[in-house]
């Protein structure tokens, strides 16, 4: 294995340029090394102008996102070694505005996570006194998967429907809704249809799969797309059938 | 309201390639199930043509054959079988991600899921063919 990689790194910086431009820089290509050490050694020993997100390193935190050699990827868990001999194009996320190099702005998903209430709603609370609220492993296991998301964005960059509408309300989002909506504990999947049953929600969605191809969590959001359209459908037949039996 | 910095008017906005469905086989066979949804809406057309040309009587329905015989129409129906058929595998696809089935408190892998709908599909054809066999024989 060679020991050392060129690596190809979007630079955009708006002060002075208005399209990408790529910088090489070549780092010890170490076995252990992932693309963020790479970065990591450029801005500490090489071009310390360089404008990365990153954190814990370890696949938890979903901030260092990027785009290498064109695949969504979580940097902190691709290891350089499986580019040997390189080069190593790093870009940032795709789908999204480049705020500066490889950062980029990812104010929309935040507003549309908000919107389909990522939290446990209850109509009700019951007293402190009367203890927690009691959870089976099977009940448990019903909405894990969809827990493991990170929000680290590689659904959207891959998603090609986010791509030619920015209104979809997008992979992340929804499997997240899922998330509460599958725990036994919530109370709120009534509210979060509203938001769901949109044009831009599920069914914006045509099933391309690769947000659950690039999700690094296995969170599988294709999936909860697909189930919850099920319901969906399920429910507006019910409304429709039995309109005051299915009113919320 | 998002705090935005000095530059804000200058984050770059990347437009997507005209030819971005290229870039990858899962995208192009998005965008070629997108586009065949015409010829699946053509299927169902023939349908109703053909039931309206049973309605109407033998006369009908054998002019009805007569049309459906002539090049244009056979080459339409041979592409549209091909992208229905397409359409129906990657439906089966999705099947075992949107149906979660328990038996009892063990959920159903997904893999029986898929070979069900590939089952009652088979299923389903035989019967259609017995009855059209048996209807000529």
């Amino acid at each position: 294995m060679a020991d050392r990689i060129r690596l190809q790194v979007a630079r955009y910086r708006p002060e002075q340029e208005s399209e990408i431009t790529f910088d090489e820089y070549e780092v010890p290509c170490h076995k252990e090394w992932v693309v963020l050490d790479g970065l990591n050694h450029i801005k500490d020993r090489i071009d310390g102008t360089l404008a990365y997100r990153w954190s814990c390193r370890m696949g938890i935190c979903g901030s260092c996102g990027m785009t290498v050699n064109g695949e969504p990827k979580l940097t902190c868990a691709t290891f350089l070694s499986e580019y040997a001999p390189g080069p190593v194009r790093v870009e940032p996320l795709g789908n999204f505005p480049v705020i500066r190099d490889l950062i980029v702005d990812i104010g929309d998903f935040m507003r549309k996570l908000v919107r389909v209430k990522p939290w446990i709603v209850r109509e009700a609370e019951k007293p402190l006194a009367d203890g927690e609220y009691l959870q089976t492993p099977d009940e448990l296991d019903e909405y894990k998967q969809f827990s493991m998301c990170i929000n680290c964005m590689l659904c959207y960059s891959a998603c090609p429907i986010y791509r030619l509408d920015p209104k979809f309300i997008g992979p992340a989002a929804i499997a997240l809704a899922q998330r509460y909506n599958l725990d036994n504990r919530d109370e709120g999947a009534s509210a979060r249809m509203d938001v769901l049953s949109e044009h831009e929600g599920i069914w914006g969605c045509t099933f391309v799969g690769e947000c659950t191809t690039v999700c690094p969590k296995n969170v599988d959001p294709a999936g909860a797309i697909q189930r919850y359209k099920l319901t969906a459908a399920v429910e507006s037949m019910k409304a429709f059938f039995m309109p005051r039996g299915a009113e919320r | 309201m998002s705090v935005h910095t000095e530059y804000h008017h200058r984050w770059l906005r990347q437009p997507a390639s005209t030819y971005w469905w290229l870039k990858k086989p899962v995208y192009f066979a998005f965008i070629l199930r997108e586009g065949s949804c015409m010829f699946v809406g053509w299927f169902v057309v023939y349908l109703l043509l053909l039931v309206r040309a049973v309605l109407e009587g033998e006369g009908a329905y054998r002019q009805f054959l007569l049309w459906s015989a002539t090049p244009g129409v056979l080459v339409v129906n041979v592409v549209t079988f091909g992208f229905v058929v397409y359409h129906a595998v990657t439906f089966f696809q999705a099947a075992p991600q949107a149906l979660v089935v328990h038996v009892g408190r063990r959920r159903v892998p997904a893999r029986l899921v898929l070979a069900g709908h590939y089952v009652a599909w088979l299923a389903t054809s035989i019967v259609i063919g017995w009855l059209l066999l048996g209807g000529t024989a």
